[in-house]
């Protein structure tokens, strides 16, 4: 496997024909290293438009990195990444992003409310200040999550799941068409879950495309319909249930026994549903 | 009020009634050397927020100790070509130009290697410093003895500043407000959340560079002034003491805009009053003066406040417990003397409790024992259930972060939906009737 050379990157192409401009992300023999060592290793996928994904994988499996790459907020060592079958340069106003909770300083002093109007800051330009038509945009976005009564709270007094949901919020005032979502279920409360599967099941209603990573299997069958199985490389890809079968559990989580246990239930709560 | 105070009152009063001067050129050395003094404070605090918010604190004090060799090199440079350096900004661009270059080296030493950002800091600040007193000897050995009058930029010296220099101060202050608000929507994206900025795609190196620029720009404005070992001082004790007044940033930018402006411009009044008071010292004691009172005296994020909320807290939990363990003992009304009870708070404790309760109607003593009054029954009815409702509401919804349960203090019924207390309020019910 030799991913450096450009020759390969055509023969992906060529090996995987279901690439096309209709797909939201299409991922050629993606390989991303953190200091020569290599933690994605010629990934390749499609995404289906208006498809509700999850990347699953074991700790260190390159989940998020995956995501990150896609954004290019971390240079790929090799392959090609294309919305729509252009480069992100060109797609960039039509993504949406949800970091990781952990990633900011939540004692910073900015309400709710000005975190969302972040999302419109492409709209409103350089030197314009946010009007009243953003704001409302913006507030509009947090009634959607659920949020408006604590839209003037300062966000380090909000609960994490009231956190999470600013920042849903915030990417859903981007009025995108693709969604990455870094673990968007990560440590909430129940009504958080609620709220937020709600909102991402309106999206794909609405024709948008939203990828998420996430961390528990159990809710993998009955929140996402399309998934992909990520250990370093693809071990699978394709609708939910026919990816999340044991076999391709088994090769990604290999020999982690409680792991092994979770997807066996898993599997068993998906039954029913397919 | 001795002396001293009316005439720094007569300074500012004699400032205030100049202003219109400024324009027309006539105002005095002191009232320009002040406004502009205050001018580059307004500057400082502004610029400071966002350096603080940005965790770049340290780089300015970097930057600040960096501008010596490039004052120094400029004026050997210089003086070798024969430019009249202390006229005009030959000066102030060595500066500038070193300090860019040791914000430059850190960053280098920061990404390149695996030293962190602080030992960089540490290392750049040192050695610049370092390289700028041996600039200054050479500099001693050519005029002779007299060090050429750059001593002055290390502690800063207003008395000596012409009015020229205080007039471009007060220019780059202006220059330095202005980019910085019309650069506040950017500056607070990738302050509060650099990754979100980059991937929606805004180039957050550039905003970056920027901030670094204003803070350069910022330093060297107020060499003069303050010198370059206390500027970084303007730039962060500012903020730091708005920090404390408001969670709001436009708030917290305004204060410590008030906060520098006002350092500034009293700073320099009341060295003006003493030849031998150095302007810079006296400014940052004003600026730190500030902070203290900041620190201390703040609503909410304060000191004496947090103190306060504390001792509340404490008060309430142990009244709130008492009550309830006396309404627990109680059987028709009465309660029991306090000796057989355990669990209640005594000693001086335990008589400030008992004090404060007979003050609010809840108790009442008969003799050694304590009985709470129809008011205190009611209160412990009450707060046993909201207490068993919050224990039911842990136990049956442990999904729920606890941290959004405030025992002591919250009402079920404040927090919850009434759907999910009535649910709650069968459970506790169902208990009952199992006991």
């Amino acid at each position: 496997m030799n991913a450096t050379t450009p020759q390969l990157t055509t023969s992906a192409l060529t090996a995987h024909p279901e690439h096309s401009a209709e797909s939201p992300l299409s991922v050629h023999a993606l390989t991303v290293a953190y200091h020569r060592k290599p933690v994605l290793w010629d990934v390749d996928f499609d995404v289906p438009p208006a498809s509700l994904m999850a990347i699953v994988g074991p700790n260190g499996a390159g989940k998020s990195t995956l995501i990150k790459a896609c954004l290019g907020l971390i240079p790929a060592a090799a392959g090609e990444v294309e919305f729509w079958g252009e480069p992100l340069r060109r797609a960039r106003s039509r993504i949406g992003y949800v970091p990781q909770r952990e990633s900011v300083d939540w004692d910073f002093p900015v309400s709710a409310l000005d975190v969302v109007c972040m999302g419109r800051y492409r709209k409103v330009g350089w030197l314009r200040r946010v009007s009243k038509t953003h704001k409302a945009a913006a507030m509009a976005c947090l009634e959607r999550v659920g949020m408006k009564e604590l839209s003037h709270r300062q966000i380090g007094k909000l609960s994490g799941g009231q956190q999470q949901r600013v920042f849903l919020a915030r990417a859903l005032a981007q009025e995108a068409e693709l969604y990455f979502m870094d673990e968007p279920f990560a440590g909430v409360d129940a009504a958080t879950e609620r709220a937020i599967i709600g909102v991402l099941r309106d999206l794909q209603r609405e024709g948008k495309t939203i990828i998420c990573v996430h961390h528990d299997l159990q809710t993998v069958g009955s929140y996402f319909d399309y998934a992909l199985l990520l250990n370093m490389r693809v071990v699978a890809v394709g609708p939910t249930s026919q990816t999340l079968t044991q076999e391709n559990l088994v090769k990604s989580y290999g020999g982690r026994l409680t792991l092994l246990e979770q997807a066996g239930e898993a599997i068993a709560q998906m039954g029913p549903t397919r | 009020m001795n002396a001293d105070t009316t005439s720094l009152l007569g300074i500012l009063q004699k400032t205030i009634v100049e202003l219109p001067k400024l324009f027309t050129g006539q105002a005095s050395n002191t009232t320009v050397v002040v406004v502009a003094s205050g001018l580059f404070g307004v500057a400082a605090g502004l610029v400071g927020v966002f350096a603080l918010l940005r965790k770049r604190s340290l780089t300015a004090d970097a930057i600040g100790h960096a501008t010596l060799p490039g004052v120094a090199g400029a004026f050997i440079v210089g003086t070798m070509l024969g430019v009249p350096v202390r006229e005009g900004p030959w000066l102030l661009v060595g500066a500038a130009l070193a300090g860019a270059l040791g914000a430059w080296m850190i960053q280098l030493i920061a990404h390149r290697t695996r030293l962190r950002e602080d030992a960089a800091i540490g290392i750049v600040l040192s050695v610049f410093f370092g390289v700028g007193v041996v600039l200054l000897g050479v500099v001693q050995n050519m005029e002779s003895g007299t060090q050429g009058g750059l001593a002055t930029f290390i502690f800063g010296h207003t008395a000596s500043m012409l009015a020229a220099d205080a007039r471009a101060m007060g220019f780059i202050a202006l220059f330095v407000l202005i980019v910085t608000f019309v650069l506040r929507k950017q500056l607070t994206l990738v302050c509060f959340n650099d990754t979100y900025a980059r991937a929606t795609g805004w180039p957050v190196q550039i905003v970056d560079l920027l901030l670094l620029g204003l803070i350069i720009v910022v330093s060297v404005a107020g060499l003069r002034a303050v010198g370059l070992l206390l500027v970084v001082a303007m730039i962060t004790i500012p903020p730091a003491a708005a920090r404390f007044w408001s969670d709001h940033l436009g708030r917290i930018v305004a204060i410590s805009a008030v906060i520098g402006g006002v350092s500034g411009s009293i700073g320099t009044a009341m060295s003006a009053l003493a030849p031998g008071r150095p302007a810079g010292a006296v400014i940052v004691l004003t600026a730190g003066s500030l902070f203290a009172l900041s620190m201390l005296c703040a609503p909410r994020r304060g000191i004496i406040a947090g103190a306060v909320g504390r001792v509340r807290s404490r008060v309430r939990i142990l009244t709130d417990h008492t009550i309830e363990t006396l309404w627990e003992h109680s059987e028709e009304g009465t309660s029991p003397n306090i000796g057989p009870v355990r669990n209640l708070p005594h000693g001086i404790k335990g008589r400030l409790v008992f004090l404060l309760l007979r003050v609010r109607g809840y108790v009442r003593s008969i003799g050694d024992a304590y009985m709470l009054t129809p008011a205190g029954l009611a209160e412990g009815a009450r707060l046993n259930r909201n207490h068993r409702l919050w224990s039911a509401y842990l136990t049956t919804h442990a999904d729920i972060a606890p941290s959004h349960v405030d025992w002591s203090v919250d009402q079920v019924e404040h927090v919850l939906s009434d759907e999910l207390v009535q649910k709650l309020e069968r459970i506790v019910e169902l208990e009952d009737a199992g006991a």
